[in-house]
Order: structure tokens, then C-alpha cells, then sequence
């Protein structure tokens, strides 16, 4: 039955998760996770979800209990954030690798020491070479709805890959918000049970065979290449399942990127998460003002939109990209994404890396305005 | 190295007889059942580590197969009959 | 004619295929043939990192005649977990989940794992085959290493440390079956595998299992090795199991005469076969007869 209810960005994980079916959860709690964690397992205890609740001693077992449970043909997921997430870094590389598509949410936080809890994305932005599709929320409604378009995009046949969707810690995490839970069974129309057209780690169903042992370089290249492969792929199947669900449901959170529909738009800006849409806040604010720029939003970074990112970057004269990272020694990883992008594809527009909210200090309105009246 | 067409090329390997290759080859000496002296015992075929050794009941003298035994003679170590029903044999490096 | 279990254990077959990339004289794939045997073949093999990870040989072939999933390191023991977690919701009740793995993956990196799914009690069978080393990586020393053995990370013998009792650790978790097993005795191993097999829950088997390059003693010797280490006290072979509130140990029949320290044969006969022990001191032999006494005091107020 559909509910229209209030809730925190980590309530609507749970959702996800519970509207999505999800067979077993195997996760370990950390701040800001740990109410996806407490949530689900209350469901399950109460028999409200049908599901196996693996209370695992560590994100390294949580990341391999999933991983485990999805081989086996079951649809898993978990969450973490941070220090979990660096924890778990060697099993999420694994669950790649073995096309497994576990979907994990991950809660934004900094990395210590010195401790902090607060929101920043270089921690999952240090997984993206991992092979896992990346989705980033800007809203409770996208955390429940990207959970659910995750699953159907990571169990899609031509893709088989593990999916995250990632939220701000606090921000989005604790801040309580308007969100649609869908009925089931609409959601059921949209995504199928989970039917591994791959293998299945279940004797009483598959013949004897060996996943991982030993091989070669020559085979190997061919196999591990084979991951590019599923995420070029997964292009397509993201823009599809976007497509679907806004037929279905009635609207859409944008399938790679969302822009703001504007025209003759100078500057663009681009962020991802929470920020851009403190981004698009702004933006109409500024256009007031008489500055002619647009707010696009990374929706998924992995696989990265470039071709959508040039088309934008051939319709402005400057590229603002806000970072709530930083690579040491490098730059604002967005930023540098879209350099790179702007090269490949031969367009000359300039880009400037505006890093903001490190640790979770607060990107005011301010900051924004200062930082776009700065290069305009 | 060019992205295969193939998205789903897994590393899945099926289980077969002399997986590693005929390791009969890594030999230096080869155990012999002499079947004028076997007992059935099946001591033999019971401490072989590779599986190399058959045998279909216990009525039956013990095989080994000589594709796949490396010739670490635990059989012959094993063999409980006084003076060994298990000859050993030094290979010549010819192959037989 | 009366079936016995010699016959019972050839008509089970082999899921050990000759032609392993196992060293000749190799202890483990000896074990597997018997833990295979007992288990048949309705049963997932989870593999960590170990001698067992390379001796499946390479793709696309595989050794072994059962489903096996290849993991990283210390993760066995939760794979495993959500593997049986997702069988069990799926329908499947009858597949035996069994972890096989060495001590390095079990007892060093990945014992969080396989401590958190004891005290979970999950439903899996975590068969550890010790050859008391790293010696997938080239013998190095592991948590599993007796003291005054020879490592290429202890090269004169293990000075530091001790070795951990992990068979008895895992009992104390308070699980409904643990064992020690060795290559030497494969019908008790079989039947210990069999045991098990009936058990709902956690279950724990601990099997010495000799090796020849990294003992450093003639391939042929294995089985006799593994015996000498029953006979003269150093290996125990037991069963336990945890039940309301109390720890109970038997001893199975082959050490059931070394419970008398007079009836045990010098510890000597066991090290001298052992080029890794070669040199010994007077402080490493020691140091071995204090290891043989505290595993004998360990399980000796439980022994029924």
C-alpha cells in the first residue's frame, strides 16, 4: 500500500531494501549507517520481511557474507560508510570480480584520524576502480528509489555487476524528509525476483564446477576485461530502467545526470549528492541575479557519463565542479573526471575544482554564490 | 588490450581427470603392485594422495594409474605385507 | 559377506581427481579425499587462500569434483555464512556448506571469520587441514606453528610464540561438534566427517596434515609422520561438543593409550623425521614437551 511518510535518508534505505525484497542482509553497524542496520533487522525479527539477518562480526565478513548469499541466488544487500567501507575495500574488489550483484548502501562520512563523522564523499570515491556501478542519492526519495533501480539495473543479464547507492551521513542519513513508499506490488512490476542466469554456487541445482582458481594471464585479461565490458553495457540498461520507472511511478530522479532544464546557460555546475541539489537551490537564486548558470547533477559516476558531461561542457563557457573530496596530490575527483572527459572528447570549455565540505563542514548557500561570482 | 565483446566471460572451471596435466611425468621412482604377493588390503589405495590408486571392491587388486601417480611412495610405505607386495622401479625416462 | 567401512569408504568413490597440482606426499589432498568421501556430493567446498587454492590446478580444469568457491583470504567463514543463509531461504536445507582451508586463512587472517560464524552458530562445517605453516607462500611461520620449528620466518626455530590451541578454542565457543583428525587415520577422519555431517550448527574438524617440502622429510613418509605425532602424545585426536552449560571431550581410540604419558613414545621419534626441527635445542624441545602437556591439560577436566 502506498505510504506517504517522513523519514530519515537511512529509513529510506530500509525501504529500499524491504520494497526490493532482498533475501539476506549480512552488515555491521558504523555511524551514520547504523539505523539502515537497526531498521532492517527489526523488520526481519518481526517478520515483516521475509529475510535472513546475518549480524557479521566486521565489514569484511558483511561484504562477504553478501557476496556469498547473492552467489548462492539469493538478491543480498548491506550498508556501510567509511572506515567500513575501507575495511570491506578487498571483498568489494571480490564481488566484482565474482559478478555478484550485491547493493550496498553506503552513508557518506569522512575518514580519520582524527575521528569525524560527518559527511564527505572521498570514501566511496576511493572505490571506483573497483567494477561496481555507483549511485549517488541527493534526496530520500532517490536513496529508496536508486536501491530498488539498482537491483534491476546490477541483476540485468547483460550487466551482472554489484551496484552501490550512496547518501550523505547526516544530511541526508538523519535529515527526515517527504518520501512515497510505493506499493509492493508496483515495485514488483519493475523489479523481477533474482533468477542468476551466470552460475549458482547450489550443488543441488548447478554441476560440479570451480569459480576463481588459477588463471593464466592470457585468460585472465579476457575475463577481467570482460567487467568493462558489463559496465559499458550498463549505460544503457541505467538509461532503461530510468525510463521504466518513471513509467511506473510518475517521475524521475534523471538516469546518468540530471540537468536543470534552462537555456542559454553560461556556467555550469556540477556536484553530486546532497551538494547539487543545494546546487539547484541556489541556482534559480542566482539566475535572478542575473547569472546565467545551470545545475547538473552525477547521478551515477560509475559508469561515468561522459558523453553527457561533453555535451554539456559544448553548451557552456565555464565549468564550475564542486568536490566534497579530495585526492591528495591530484585533485577534486569530479573535477578531475571531467577534465579528463573534456579532453577526450576535444572540448576546450575551462574547468574549476571548488573543493567544499570536507569533513562535512557546511556548504552554505554562500559558499556556492561565493564560489560561482569568483570565476563568472 | 581491447574491451571483448563477451560481458560475461567467467573464470569457471569444470573438474576433470589430470586437471594439472599427466603428472605421472613429475616421477623419479614408480611403485609396482606385485599381485603374487597383494593382500587386498587396500592399504595402498586407502593413503594415496592423489587418488591415483583404483579399485572397484575389495575383492580386486588395487590399480594404479600411471598417468597421474608422482611417485611419492606412501604405498609402498604403507603396504603392511612383510617384504612389500610393491616393488619399486627407478624410471629410465623412457616413456612406457 | 558383511559390509564394512573399508567398503563403505570405496564405494563413496573419489571427488579428488588424480592429476592435483598437489606436491607428492601432499597430506591435504589425502584429508580431502576422505572429508569428500563422508560428504558426497551435495556439498560446496569455500576455499580461502591455501595449498588447496593451487592444487585445483588451472583454469579450465579443475581437480576437484565438487562445486567450489574460491574466496580471498580471511573472508572463508563469512562466505560460507551467507552462502548457507541463502540456500537455507531459498529451500535448499540438505547442501553441506564446508569451508576448506589451511591454518593461515583460518587460524591467523581469517579467524575473526571463523570466530564470528561459531558464536553464530552457523549452520557450516569449517575443516581446517594444519601443516602448521604459510605453506602455500613457501613455509613461512604461522600462529599454527609448533614451537622450535623451522620457518623461513623463524629460521632457527621458532622462539617466539606458542601454538594456538584452535581446536579447543573453538570448542570453548560453544558449538555442537568439534574434532582433530590426521592424515594418518583417514577411517577416523571419515567417520568424524560423517559425525558431523548429522549435526545442525556449527561444526569444527582440525586435521594435522604433514607436508613433505615444508617439514622437510621424504615424500613417503607422510602417513608415518602423522602417526609418530599421535603416538608419541603430540597430536590428540578427540571429539567435543558444547551442551547445556558443559564442555564434554572423548578421545578417540587411536590416543586413547597416550592419555598415560609412560605410554607415549619419546618426542624425539616425532621430531627427529623432521628436517624442520633439525638442530633442535634443549629450549625448543622443551618448549614441544610443554605444548604436549598443555593440550593434554586442556581437555583433560572435560574427558569423559
Amino acid at each position: 500500500m502506498k505510504r506517504y511518510d517522513v523519514i530519515t535518508g537511512n529509513y529510506s534505505a530500509a525501504w529500499g531494501a524491504r520494497l526490493s525484497k532482498v533475501e539476506v542482509i549480512a552488515a555491521y553497524p558504523i555511524t551514520p549507517q547504523t539505523t539502515i542496520v537497526e531498521k532492517l533487522s527489526e523488520w526481519v525479527d518481526k517478520g515483516e520481511m521475509k529475510a535472513k539477518f546475518i549480524a557479521v562480526e566486521s565489514e569484511h565478513s558483511a561484504m562477504s557474507a553478501a557476496m556469498g548469499a547473492s552467489a548462492a541466488g539469493a538478491r543480498a544487500f548491506t550498508a556501510t560508510s567509511s572506515h567500513g567501507l575501507l575495511y570491506m575495500y578487498e571483498m568489494i574488489a571480490w564481488a566484482a570480480g565474482a559478478r555478484t550483484p550485491v547493493v550496498m548502501a553506503v552513508v557518506n562520512r569522512a575518514l580519520g584520524p582524527p575521528w569525524n563523522i560527518w559527511s564527505e564523499h572521498t570514501d566511496v570515491l576511493m572505490t571506483r576502480d573497483t567494477g561496481w556501478i555507483q549511485f549517488w542519492a541527493s534526496n530520500n526519495q532517490e536513496v529508496l528509489d536508486s536501491i530498488i533501480q539498482a537491483y534491476r539495473v546490477a541483476e540485468d543479464k547483460h550487466v551482472l555487476l554489484p551496484a552501490m547507492v550512496t547518501l550523505e551521513g547526516f544530511v541526508l542519513s538523519h535529515t527526515a524528509m517527504p518520501v512515497t513508499i510505493h506499493e509492493q506490488d508496483k515495485v514488483d512490476s519493475f523489479l523481477p525476483p533474482y533468477n542468476p542466469p551466470h552460475y549458482v554456487v547450489n550443488p543441488m541445482i548447478s554441476e560440479p564446477f570451480t569459480y576463481g582458481n588459477i588463471l593464466f594471464p592470457w585468460d585472465y585479461a579476457k575475463v577481467r576485461m570482460s567487467i568493462e565490458r558489463a559496465m559499458i553495457n550498463s549505460i544503457d540498461v541505467i538509461k532503461k530502467a530510468a525510463k521504466e520507472f518513471e513509467e511506473i511511478f510518475g517521475y524521475s530522479h534523471g538516469a546518468l545526470i540530471k540537468e536543470e532544464n534552462v537555456e542559454n546557460a553560461d556556467v555550469a555546475i556540477i556536484a553530486m549528492g546532497a551538494v547539487a541539489e543545494e546546487v539547484e537551490a541556489v541556482s534559480e537564486q542566482l539566475r535572478k541575479d542575473g547569472l546565467k548558470i545551470k545545475a547538473v547533477k552525477v547521478r551515477v559516476f560509475r559508469p561515468f557519463p561522459k558523453r553527457e558531461i561533453a555535451e554539456i561542457a559544448n553548451s557552456v563557457s565555464k565549468i564550475i565542479v564542486i568536490d566534497r573530496d579530495i585526492s591528495f596530490g591530484w585533485d577534486g575527483i569530479l573535477a578531475s573526471h571531467v577534465k579528463a572527459v573534456l579532453h577526450e572528447y576535444k572540448v576546450d570549455t575551462p574547468v574549476f575544482t571548488k573543493i567544499m565540505g570536507i569533513g562535512g563542514d557546511d556548504i552554505l548557500p554562500e559558499h556556492i554564490v561565493k564560489a560561482v561570482k569568483d570565476v563568472y | 588490450m581491447e574491451v571483448p565483446e563477451d560481458h560475461l566471460l567467467l573464470p569457471i572451471s569444470k573438474p576433470k581427470k589430470g586437471a594439472g596435466g599427466e603428472t605421472g611425468a613429475w616421477r623419479v621412482y614408480r611403485p609396482v603392485i606385485d599381485p603374487a604377493k597383494c593382500i587386498k588390503c587396500m592399504m595402498c589405495y586407502m593413503y594415496c594422495p592423489e587418488a591415483a590408486i583404483e579399485v572397484s571392491n575389495r575383492n580386486e587388486i588395487p590399480r594404479i594409474d600411471y598417468r597421474y601417480c608422482k611417485g611419492c611412495l606412501i604405498c609402498y610405505e604403507v603396504c603392511p605385507v612383510p617384504g612389500k607386495a610393491i616393488k619399486i622401479e627407478r624410471e629410465t625416462g623412457e616413456k612406457s | 559377506m558383511v559390509k564394512t567401512i573399508m567398503d563403505e569408504i570405496i564405494e563413496a568413490g573419489d571427488y579428488v581427481l588424480p592429476g592435483t597440482t598437489a606436491c607428492p606426499g601432499c597430506g591435504s589432498t589425502l584429508a580431502l579425499r576422505y572429508v569428500l568421501k563422508a560428504l558426497g556430493k551435495n556439498t560446496v567446498l569455500v576455499i580461502p587462500a591455501c595449498c588447496s587454492s593451487v592444487y585445483q590446478a588451472i583454469y579450465p580444469n579443475s581437480a576437484i569434483n565438487v562445486i567450489i568457491y574460491n574466496v580471498a583470504f580471511a573472508s572463508a567463514g563469512a562466505v560460507a555464512s551467507g552462502i548457507k543463509q541463502a540456500l537455507d531461504i531459498k529451500g535448499y536445507q540438505d547442501v553441506n556448506v564446508v569451508v576448506w582451508g589451511g591454518d593461515g586463512g583460518l587460524v591467523d587472517i581469517g579467524f575473526a571469520t571463523v570466530s564470528g560464524a561459531a558464536e553464530r552458530n552457523e549452520d557450516i562445517f569449517i575443516i581446517c587441514y594444519d601443516n602448521e605453516a604459510y605453506m602455500n607462500t613457501g613455509i613461512q611461520r604461522s600462529g599454527s606453528t609448533p614451537p622450535g620449528a623451522k620457518t623461513t620466518t623463524t629460521p632457527l626455530g621458532k622462539i617466539v610464540g606458542f601454538k594456538k590451541p584452535m581446536p579447543f578454542l573453538m570448542l570453548l565457543h560453544g558449538i555442537p561438534y568439534v574434532a582433530t583428525a590426521n592424515v594418518a587415520y583417514p577411517t577416523d577422519l571419515y567417520e568424524k566427517v560423517k559425525r558431523g555431517k548429522e549435526i545442525n550448527g556449527f561444526k569444527y574438524i582440525h586435521i594435522l596434515s604433514p607436508c613433505p617440502p615444508g617439514w622437510r622429510y621424504d615424500d613417503s613418509k607422510t602417513v608415518e609422520v602423522g602417526k609418530l605425532a599421535v603416538e608419541t602424545g603430540y597430536w590428540i585426536l578427540w571429539e567435543g561438543y558444547y551442551k547445556e552449560g558443559k564442555i564434554r571431550i572423548s578421545l578417540s581410540p587411536p590416543s586413547r593409550p597416550y592419555r598415560t604419558p609412560a605410554k607415549r613414545k619419546p618426542i624425539e621419534e616425532f621430531l627427529k623425521y623432521q628436517g624442520r626441527f633439525k638442530g633442535f635445542t634443549e629450549t625448543s624441545i622443551k618448549r614441544v614437551k610443554e605444548w604436549i602437556d598443555y593440550q593434554w591439560n586442556l581437555i583433560e577436566p572435560f574427558l569423559q
